[in-house]
């Protein structure tokens, strides 16, 4: 949040600014449904329905939370560890600008809204075809309350690690590492899908995932681009790394497929697409263009490392959140320490020029984070555990997720389907898909 | 020579195939069916419109093999396809006339054995 930090405490709406955040905080909503879109496409077809419905219950769940103490715990005051409740149940959140913003307080907390969101949806990835909807539901409800809010508070609502100076322009620490380790620890608790290791669980429509990714690359602009809460050179820094260093990435992950495979994939070009946005979230609005397109080439390397030997382990970790995700956001908080150039970022210097210490709270931040989401994840799922049954059962599992939870199927032919409703239960069965008499 | 049509879950289609190969039987064709066999009727809702539907999605196998390896053929799609809940599918067993190899023109029971036995 480098406004706070630099901007003089002008109680003014700017009206440039709002119009951006406006448009930023729809781009980041949308990055929910298109994540929805990349998992649907990235498991079988029989659980197309859930995996989309996992991102799509985050927003109902997160949003209402969110409101409700969320963003209070994250946003309000500087205590080390936690906010307080001013601002729960949206009190006080007003037209008036918080200080030194030039955004209404109701623009800023929309756009951070968008972003609990989504990090709900990402931890989805780790337990879809597999967890009861309702035990996600309620796993969204907690998670959203007890760990996003608390690393949101580190990393850029006041606390401990933004108060020493640990650089985080969009949500390396709250929204990648968060949802990277939670996913570890979600995959270990849930455990993995009974036919995994077993069969081959393919991805069932990768132009879903290439698709998908398309749609966050771009809403990925509004993520990082509005991240600066303004309209000012650390926005525009971010809004075109945000261009750079996936592409990068995407070059280097064809490389990569290329020395290992012999052939370039399409999910592979998806996943470095995601990969490589995530790299630069922490350090869009911190590191030049042509560092940006540095960390983009590097950040490709651990992530592509650890999808080739998970699915080597038992850990079944379904869609790959700890390397998309968690791996890419550790990649980018450290990039930092090293390559943050004040001469573009206007605040502080990395390791390579001459501040040490920026290193320092960047590796502090690397390790703090990942562990906290970790644990705090690892017992709420256990706790959650004890409270109702967390997976379908096997035969449920089999049959399919979207007809067992939810009733429906993504790609019903209508072939064999009996039309029953209150009217027609009188005359007995008719034909599906014949209009009811008016 | 007879051929053995197996009607199984489609999740368990390569439980079967594992099976099937274990008990040495080559050479199967399958594709994918839809069928009713006593199973309750899902119920399923969209929008506005609830509808039952009959027909569960199957695997269909058709294995073509001389008559000492009925048996195993049966055995090894029991295994594979069984859950044990109903809608777990049928076996049928046909007498078949004839059987030719296209490749080679050898018919039935040479038709019938995998190459490089």
């Amino acid at each position: 949040m480098p406004l706070q930090i630099l901007a003089a405490a002008v109680a003014r709406v700017d009206t440039g600014d709002t119009a951006w955040m406006l448009v930023a905080t729809a781009l980041v909503l949308m990055m929910t449904p298109a994540l929805g879109l990349f998992y649907a496409g990235l498991v079988r077809s029989k659980n197309t329905l859930n995996t989309f419905m996992m991102s799509i219950g985050a927003i109902a769940i997160a949003l209402v939370t969110w409101a409700a103490v969320g963003y209070s715990l994250a946003f309000d005051g500087t205590g080390e560890l936690i906010g307080g409740l001013n601002y729960a149940f949206l009190h006080d959140v007003t037209f008036a600008p918080r200080a030194g913003a030039t955004i209404p307080h109701l623009v800023f907390f929309a756009f951070q809204t968008t972003f609990c969101i989504i990090t709900v949806a990402l931890v989805s990835g780790a337990v879809v075809e597999r967890m009861r909807f309702g035990s996600f539901l309620a796993f969204a409800a907690l998670w959203s309350v007890v760990v996003y809010p608390v690393l949101a508070h580190w990393g850029f609502g006041g606390g401990w690690l933004m108060g020493h100076g640990t650089l985080d322009f969009a949500g390396g620490i709250a929204v990648e590492m968060a949802s990277g380790f939670s996913a570890l620890a979600a995959a270990l608790v849930v455990r993995h899908r009974k036919d995994y290791g077993r069969q081959a669980l393919l991805p069932h429509n990768a132009v879903y995932v290439l698709l998908g990714a398309g749609l966050l690359w771009f809403g990925w602009f509004g993520f990082n681009g509005g991240s600066g809460f303004n309209t000012g050179q650390n926005s525009v820094l971010a809004f075109t790394n945000t261009l750079l260093t996936p592409a990068c990435t995407l070059a280097v992950w064809f490389v990569l497929d290329l020395i290992r495979g012999r052939k370039v994939t399409a999910i592979g070009a998806a996943t470095a697409i995601v990969v490589g946005c995530v790299a630069i979230t922490p350090a869009g609005g911190f590191i030049s263009p042509g560092w940006a397109m540095a960390l983009g080439a590097l950040g490709a390397l651990p992530s592509y490392a650890i999808i080739v030997l998970r699915p080597r382990t038992r850990v079944d970790e379904t869609l790959d959140v700890l390397a998309a995700h968690g791996m890419a956001g550790f990649t980018g908080i450290l990039f930092i320490g090293f390559f943050a150039q004040r001469a573009w970022n206007g605040i502080s210097d990395g390791l390579v020029y001459g501040n040490a210490r920026q290193l320092l709270w960047q590796a502090l931040a690397a390790v703090a984070a990942p562990a906290y989401a970790f644990t705090a994840t690892f017992l709420l799922l256990k706790l959650l555990g004890l409270a109702m049954p967390l997976r379908t059962t096997e035969l449920e599992e089999a049959i399919g997720m979207d007809v067992t939870q939810h009733g429906e199927e993504a790609y019903a032919s209508g072939e064999g389907a009996i039309l029953v409703t209150p009217e027609a239960g009188t005359d007995g069965p008719r034909p599906v898909a014949q209009p009811e008499p008016a | 020579m007879k051929l053995v049509i197996g009607i199984v879950r489609p999740e368990k289609a390569n439980d079967v195939l594992e099976a099937l190969y274990r008990a040495e039987v080559r050479g199967v064709s399958l594709s994918r069916v839809q069928g009713h066999g006593g199973e309750l009727d899902r119920v399923e809702t969209y929008r506005g419109t609830t509808v039952q539907v009959g027909l569960s999605d199957k695997v269909r196998f058709e294995i073509a093999v001389s008559d000492d390896f009925v048996d195993a053929t049966i055995d090894a799609l029991c295994e594979g396809a069984r859950t044990g809940e109903v809608g777990d599918g049928k076996i049928f067993v046909v007498p078949l006339e004839r059987a030719v190899r296209i490749r080679t023109g050898e018919s039935d029971r040479a038709a019938v054995t995998p190459v490089g036995k």
